[in-house]
């Protein structure tokens, strides 16, 4: 299972890089996702991918039942996928307006701010 | 609990929301903003008080002792960086009521303003670096919105450099902390420095610093990873470029000298030194970028970067001497960065352009303005007896009490061509002849016309004087900054009692 999660985590980063490069703004909101996914994926996998016992004390114990699985990797993952969702949408609005504003989907054409 | 430590976050919190609620009300919005920017400042003053007499604070949020619950830290130099923090939205505050048109006061200009000084102070103050993250990430929603308010074509084409390269830098950051949970299983930043000194898996250890050095590096705009600062930030209205000029930068060096004191220190021959050499080329690249550019605000821009290598500098070093060169930095450099981009508003408020082929001659009506530019100037340079002199003073003292020879040559030549930059604006802007003819009544309105922007131009001024004249108290305060963060076992101690008494 780890390696198999490890695999994708691996094309998930690659795509999105490749993404982020091209030259379309849509392209780059596409690969920034990716990115994302790829992130959330890693920390899943990173956070040991196992079957467990809830993190729940049962009633009477003080200790965990043995083997517990460990929830904070998914409190992370879902608190970034909700960031995540956030700054994707305010993204997309922006290569929207960016595409009105500027007339021009293309990175090549998007050098008024780099000029000196 | 220290109730302090939770004041610089909620103030600006309560503040955003009492003016997003009086969305259509400008005038009460206006005037609401200042005093909450105050109250920020008031509060980090009180917290320095605390920190000054008590040592390092901590509070624990939920009441959930570290390493479980989030901890809230404050050690001299997190106070440092708030007040700060405070300084800053008080003067961007003042200015922002004359340098914001209307249409972007209705589109949330203030609430926005201090939701991203809540994530500003939040940064500084978290001890838990997931707690950072999600701080960086309010901060970063926020600067966004800020960045493209008005959504000019500039506006949107920096946008889309600054958001991608954030986001970037955001993703990096985030599998760093997943990846240091999985191998160390804890999150905070106390327990974190523990776990690490014990040198288990100290390769894999190695290689989460440097993906922690890339991410903030980003942030910081450090080399090679700064390109998105100046297509982007001479793009928004003066008084929002000043901000972020002067503070979303420092919040990634600060976040680097973090780490890189408390955490990563196992190997610091290896890592520092990369961050060393990292200083030197920054410096570099900064200050050869501005010497080519024409435009008053990327000058400016190029400027940050160069400056953000003599902080890293001191953090490379890594003495005692060093590190406190390198607090002294970022306080003399957030108000003498800040207040050049204020001067570059005022310029283009009266003339009409950035560009310095088109402008000239200011001195001869504005000589006051001009006393005004060349303040932060020459403290920017270094010239003593001004704050920025004093600065470079400690760290070329720093680097060669331990012969690093080479930073300290590129931090002398850096310094001689930021004063060529700065004169270069100087002679253009001010100095040479008037290329346009101005009618003499017409477009010369008289400098007490523009005391919104001129108060906080002048405060920050009279700041910089002060720390280069009174220089004693505030490198006390600096050295005894860097002797906490040299000695990470007083900031375990303060977090978790049980482990720190263990060490």
């Amino acid at each position: 299972m780890e390696v198999l999660l490890a695999v994708v985590v691996g094309i998930l980063y690659a795509a999105g890089f490749y993404m982020i490069m091209r030259r379309s703004i849509v392209k780059l909101i596409l690969g920034l996702g990716l990115l994302g996914h790829a992130s959330n994926m890693f920390i899943f996998t990173i956070g040991r991918v196992m079957r467990g016992n809830p993190p729940v004390m049962p009633h009477g114990h003080d200790v965990l039942t043995q083997p517990y699985a460990d929830p904070l990797p998914q409190a992370f993952i879902l608190t970034a996928i909700v960031i995540g969702f956030g700054v994707q949408a305010f993204a997309t609005v922006l290569v929207k307006r960016a595409y009105q504003t500027v007339g021009t989907d293309d990175f090549d054409q998007m050098i008024s701010t780099d000029q000196p | 609990m220290n109730i302090l430590l939770i004041l610089p976050i909620i103030i600006p919190f309560i503040t955003g929301i009492i003016l997003i609620l009086a969305w259509n009300n400008r005038p009460f919005q206006r005037a609401f903003s200042v005093v909450g920017a105050a109250a920020l400042l008031i509060a980090g003053l009180a917290l320095l008080r605390d920190v000054w007499q008590n040592g390092i604070q901590v509070a624990q949020m939920g009441g959930w002792p570290a390493p479980f619950g989030i901890t809230l830290v404050a050690d001299l130099l997190s106070c440092i960086m708030v007040i700060l923090g405070g300084i800053m939205v008080l003067s961007i505050g003042i200015y922002s009521l004359m340098d914001v048109d209307k249409g972007r006061e209705s589109f949330g200009y203030y609430p926005l303003l201090h939701i991203l000084m809540m994530g500003i102070s939040g940064s500084f103050l978290t001890g838990d670096l997931f707690n950072l993250y999600v701080w960086f990430e309010v901060m970063l929603m926020s600067s966004f919105v800020l960045l493209v308010l008005g959504g000019e074509r500039n506006q949107l084409e920096g946008g889309i450099k600054y958001v991608t390269l954030n986001l970037l830098s955001s993703a990096i950051f985030l599998a760093a902390v997943g990846a240091m949970y999985g191998l160390v299983g804890t999150v905070n930043m106390a327990d974190l420095a523990v776990m690490v000194q014990r040198g288990e898996q100290a390769g894999i250890i190695q290689t989460l610093a440097t993906m922690f050095l890339i991410a903030f590096g980003i942030k910081a705009a450090i080399f090679p990873l700064f390109f998105w600062l100046p297509s982007s930030y001479h793009t928004p209205p003066a008084g929002v470029s000043a901000i972020f000029a002067g503070l979303l930068t420092k919040v990634g060096v600060y976040t680097l000298i973090r780490v890189f004191t408390l955490i990563f220190i196992l190997d610091v021959g290896y890592t520092h030194t990369i961050i060393l050499v990292l200083a030197g080329f920054t410096m570099v690249s900064g200050v050869l970028g501005a010497a080519t550019q024409n435009e008053m605000r990327r000058i400016l821009s190029f400027h940050i970067i160069s400056q953000i290598g003599y902080m890293i500098m001191g953090l490379g070093l890594y003495t005692p001497l060093a590190l406190a060169g390198s607090v002294f930095y970022i306080m003399h450099h957030i108000i003498v960065k800040a207040n050049l981009f204020l001067v570059s508003g005022v310029v283009n408020r009266l003339r009409g352009t950035y560009q310095l082929k088109k402008l000239g001659g200011l001195y001869r009506v504005y000589p006051m303005l001009g006393v005004l530019f060349l303040i932060p100037a020459f403290s920017l340079a270094g010239v003593p007896p001004l704050s920025g002199f004093w600065a470079k003073f400690a760290l070329i003292r720093a680097a060669l009490e331990i012969d690093s020879y080479l930073i300290v040559a590129a931090a002398l030549v850096v310094s001689l061509l930021t004063l060529f930059s700065m004169t270069k604006i100087w002679g253009e802007v001010f100095w040479k002849a008037d290329p346009a003819e101005h009618p003499e009544t017409e477009e010369n309105p008289p400098l007490s016309q523009l005391a919104y922007l001129i108060i906080p131009i002048a405060g920050l001024a009279l700041i910089t004087v002060s720390i280069g004249l009174f220089s004693e108290p505030f490198f006390a305060l600096a050295i005894d900054a860097a002797k906490q963060l040299l000695n990470p076992a007083e900031y375990i101690q303060a977090v978790n009692p049980v482990v720190g008494g263990s060490l």
